[in-house]
């Protein structure tokens, strides 16, 4: 474990930080842009995970385990919300026949 | 950790204990007999809305991730309330054809969400907080698509669950450059070492727009009023009324403790979001037809009050806002149990023009309704007018007078949006307006309930007071 969060502060933090901004912004873009349902859910897990990525390293650079438990907890709601999210959409998918959210203008002023 | 500990708890451990009795009652009942888990459910809830209003230790447990003070405890109880007059407007809704097979799952899902919100309130650390925010968003989520055979229903259900899952991904980027910062996930810790360098203000940033579209405070709002409108109407109001206030009361604690050092910072970006929101709330919903799109842009603006309180920013500015959602409770409740019942009726009908003549047909209903929306626009023989009174004395008290001044000129817009239905029952004339009916036993209890509050919360001042003696400890 030493030796690991030795080779992992190998690469500076900035490093770590950036990638995760550039990781949320394609999640972001994605929500914004994708007409697909599914590819949203998984432009959101691409958000989420950018979250875990940059818990993780501020968690080595802090010698502080909490980001890494966080990052555990981050994961199961994760997989809850998606397991909710499907199931909806299932239902969806049944009412209306198509998982494209450009059809979803029912409800609209 | 003793015994006597978990106390502390008390709230949390008695819903849980009701989900698990509800969850043996539904695998232990048979298909026609699934009717008696509502009475059950309400009477379970009323027993706890009680046992919850009694004297109990504070503190807090698990290091600091939970805390218990007579504030979050009596914020924890006005959620119990709301939730209580939810399950007994709901309970004639669950005897239609259509929801019959599907009672216990109502209940448990709306006592989960409200465990989820339990634990927000108590929150001391970041994980406890996220923990009961995503326990109390996503078996919302469920509940909004709980017409499994509607279009709007599902449409509802997907545009909820994709927008908290954003809104959470986005808090949690916040919280992340947090701990990053900071260090720590603990809210004495943060609060202690919040500044103001660059990183930790962008990570406010995106904490407040997480927190945002949570509340539905303007720019992030429009995810609402589809929302609203899909959803079944009892969820609707659970939604407009109990999920709404937990947001409103954890995201005023954390901007008053943890994110105390940057006050004057926050003061300034809430500043201009509150006179936004109230002012595009009020202009949105004089347009509405639809009486629950009526109802979610009037649930807006009415955050868009409510952040005046957060902005006082002192000892009167929480009570106000916490006597707000109290009023607020009673009368959207209120608003929403009357709609409810037509709509139940009148098999579906939630538009405006539906109401006309209908003073005639139902008295009773009409002059609730009246009440509740008097009450919402802030008209003063019910108690909504003195929840305004207070949040604009909690603004005035710190000199934002122009702030003060928008807000009493979004008030005189509101009049008269609120004011529409009232015209429509009761001077316009209608051919076929909705015939009279009987409602039940249950709606008409929940119905008094609103109305018995919306006059004695007004009346009683010991309320307020004692909410004021409260608010020092948060």
């Amino acid at each position: 474990m030493k030796d690991m969060s030795v080779a992992l502060k190998f690469i500076p933090l900035d490093h770590y930080v950036l990638l995760c901004i550039i990781l949320f912004s394609i999640g972001v873009l994605g929500v914004l842009y994708r007409r697909n349902t599914i590819i949203i859910i998984m432009c959101i897990e691409l958000m989420l995970n950018s979250v875990n990525l940059l818990l993780t390293a501020f968690s080595v650079y802090h010698s502080d385990p909490t980001g890494q438990i966080f990052v555990f907890f981050i994961m199961v709601v994760a997989a809850a919300e998606v397991a909710v999210g499907l199931a909806i959409l299932v239902m969806m998918k049944r009412n209306i026949d198509s998982v494209d959210i450009n059809l979803l203008s029912r409800l609209k002023w | 950790m003793r015994l006597e500990d978990f106390l502390l708890m008390r709230h949390e451990l008695l819903l849980t204990l009701i989900a698990i009795i509800i969850l043996i009652a539904e695998i232990f009942t048979d298909d026609f007999k699934k009717q008696g888990i509502r009475p059950l459910s309400i009477i379970l809830m009323a027993i706890v809305t009680i046992v919850g209003f009694l004297p109990a230790p504070t503190g807090t447990l698990f290091g600091g991730m939970y805390q218990a003070t007579d504030m979050r405890l009596m914020m924890k109880n006005i959620l119990n309330i709301g939730a209580l007059i939810v399950f007994i407007q709901s309970a004639s809704w669950l005897k239609s054809d259509d929801n019959q097979n599907k009672v216990s799952e109502f209940f448990l899902l709306l006592i989960s969400t409200l465990i989820g919100m339990n634990f927000m309130i108590s929150s001391g650390d970041f994980l406890m907080f996220y923990l009961g925010l995503e326990l109390a968003t996503i078996p919302i989520a469920a509940l909004a698509a709980y017409d499994r055979y509607s279009n709007k229903s599902s449409e509802a259900g997907i545009k909820l669950i994709l927008i908290s899952a954003l809104s959470s991904g986005i808090l949690l980027y916040g919280i992340s450059m947090i701990y990053g910062t900071v260090g720590s996930v603990y809210f004495d810790k943060v609060s202690v070492a919040y500044g103001a360098t660059p990183l930790q203000i962008m990570s406010f940033i995106f904490f407040f727009t997480g927190m945002a579209f949570k509340i539905s405070i303007v720019p992030f709002h429009l995810w609402t009023a589809d929302v609203y409108e899909g959803a079944p109407v009892n969820v609707t109001s659970y939604l407009s009324v109990v999920s709404k206030g937990a947001a409103v009361f954890i995201f005023s604690i954390m901007l008053v403790t943890v994110f105390q050092n940057i006050a004057a910072m926050w003061k300034d970006v809430m500043w201009i979001t509150a006179a936004i929101t109230m002012t595009l709330g009020n202009l949105f919903a004089m347009r509405q037809n639809n009486l629950k799109r009526f109802l979610a842009f009037s649930s807006i603006s009415q955050a868009g009050f409510i952040m005046l309180g957060i902005i006082g920013g002192s000892e009167l500015g929480m009570a106000a806002v916490v006597y707000y959602i109290l009023v607020y409770i009673f009368s959207n409740l209120g608003a929403f149990g009357v709609i409810a019942a037509i709509s139940n009726a009148s098999g579906g009908k939630e538009n405006m023009s539906d109401y006309d003549g209908l003073y005639k047909t139902n008295p009773a209903l009409s002059l609730t309704l009246t009440l509740a929306l008097f009450s919402l626009a802030g008209i003063p023989p019910v108690a909504g007018f003195f929840g305004k009174f207070f949040l604009f004395t909690a603004v005035a008290e710190k000199g934002y007078w122009w702030l003060l001044t928008i807000a009493v000129l979004n008030t005189i817009i509101s009049l008269y949006y609120y004011l529409l239905p009232v015209k429509a029952m009761f001077i316009n004339k209608a051919e076929t307006s909705i015939a009279y009916f009987k409602s039940d036993g249950w709606t008409k209890v929940g119905l008094i309930i609103c109305v018995a509050g919306m006059v004695i919360v007004g009346f009683a001042s010991v309320i307020f007071e004692y909410i004021r003696t409260l608010s020092f400890g948060l």
